[in-house]
């Protein structure tokens, strides 16, 4: 459902300033949504600041030597922290980013950090991703075959396989879907650019049988052409990839299914 | 607080199996409009100006009469599909049925209106 302004109970407040680290002269500050839904107020933004001379060069580096040293309660999703996980997506800067590859110094002045938009929040920077991942598991992200598998192996041309670029790189962080204005106004039904990105892999892998049984669970005014091609999930996506265009080519191969 | 798992709400009513003939029909008529459009700005443009008699026998003639037919057709036919997309973008439940109901009524409306006005144009030109 399309909301313009925030509910009254989102609308965000001045949050705490915390002190600046004794003797720093390279002082960055960070500027970090909370929330914590334990204790029933407003989300806030609190100040912290950062002495980059004795930080990692990546945000992630920062909300970590935040949460070690200045305040543990500080809640975030991180594990790999090298950008293959896709836990600590965020929004840096106005933009969606895994926080483990955007570096602070990408960051004119203040680095403004929340969680992705649009999405129910969990605490603090941690979105729910629970709708997200369903839709991801519906659309059967795995290789369907009627034919009795080979004794060795699914055999693939190299041709085939170069299709598949692009494409299976995703690491499910969520940047593109909630980047997505039809998804932020229709999410509930819209599979939104990760899971049809994921559905377009299985698509358009050779070695799958279940094309049209594929197609034909995507063929609907909400769950594929919800996507207007707005590009923003192309725009945003941290690895590089592409998915409007997987959008683009579903409905390719749906027009010719009819024409 | 509905007991419902986060994959029933994902499947939701399952796929309504359409879709790709209304995708279609926008890019066919987006395509026409691409050649329609001009040729009705260049009809319009010589008509702008004339005086009410030779305006009504300039539309009675068959070029101009079915430019403007079509790019009237086309385009209304257009804005009702292109119009449901962004109710269905922004309103929800009845609203959404009624304003998709409003606009379909609109469009018709406005084909009907223009059909029956180039229609009467050409038929005084026979008359006379």
């Amino acid at each position: 459902m399309v909301q313009f302004t925030l509910p009254k109970n989102s609308q965000i407040r001045v949050g705490k300033t915390w002190p600046k680290p004794e003797g720093a002269t390279n002082l960055r500050k960070f500027k970090i949504y909370r929330w914590d839904p334990d204790t029933g107020e407003n989300p806030r933004l609190d100040t912290y600041f950062i002495d980059l001379d004795k930080c990692g060069p990546m945000v992630l580096d920062a909300l970590i030597k935040i949460k070690n040293e200045i305040d543990p309660t500080l809640s975030f999703r991180r594990s790999c922290r090298e950008g293959i996980c896709g836990s600590c997506a965020m929004v840096i800067d106005g933009g969606n980013r895994l926080a483990c590859i955007f570096g602070i110094d990408e960051v004119a002045g203040d680095v403004a950090i929340y969680p992705l938009p649009h999405m129910p929040v969990v605490k603090d920077l941690i979105p729910d991703l629970t709708h997200f991942y369903a839709q991801h598991a519906s659309v059967n992200p795995y290789l369907q075959t009627k034919t009795p598998t080979p004794g060795k192996e699914w055999k693939q041309s190299i041709e085939d396989r170069k299709k598949l670029d692009g494409l299976y790189e995703c690491i499910l962080c969520a940047s593109c879907s909630t980047a997505c204005p039809s998804y932020w106004w229709n999410g509930d039904r819209y599979l939104g650019p990760a899971a049809l990105l994921h559905a377009y892999r299985w698509i358009i892998d050779s070695r799958d049988e279940a094309t049209g049984e594929r197609l034909d669970e995507l063929e609907d005014p909400f769950k594929l052409y919800r996507c207007h091609t707005i590009m923003n999930c192309t725009n945003t996506c941290p690895k590089g990839l592409n998915p409007a265009k997987a959008i683009a080519s579903i409905k390719h191969m749906m027009v010719d299914r009819v024409v | 607080m509905r007991y419902i798992t986060p994959r029933k709400a994902a499947a939701g009513l399952g796929a309504a199996h359409s879709g790709t003939q209304h995708h279609w029909a926008m890019t066919v008529s987006a395509c026409a409009l691409i050649l329609l459009t001009p040729a009705f700005l260049m009809v319009i443009g010589t008509a702008i100006g004339l005086p009410r008699d030779a305006l009504v026998g300039y539309f009675g003639r068959p070029y101009p009469g079915l430019v403007t037919a079509l790019f009237v057709i086309v385009g209304m036919i257009h804005f009702i599909k292109g119009t449901r997309i962004m109710i269905e973008d922004y309103l929800q439940g009845t609203a959404r049925k009624g304003a998709i109901i409003i606009s379909i009524i609109f469009g018709w409306g406005v084909i009907a209106a223009a059909v029956f006005a180039l229609a009467k144009m050409a038929f005084i030109n026979i008359a006379i």
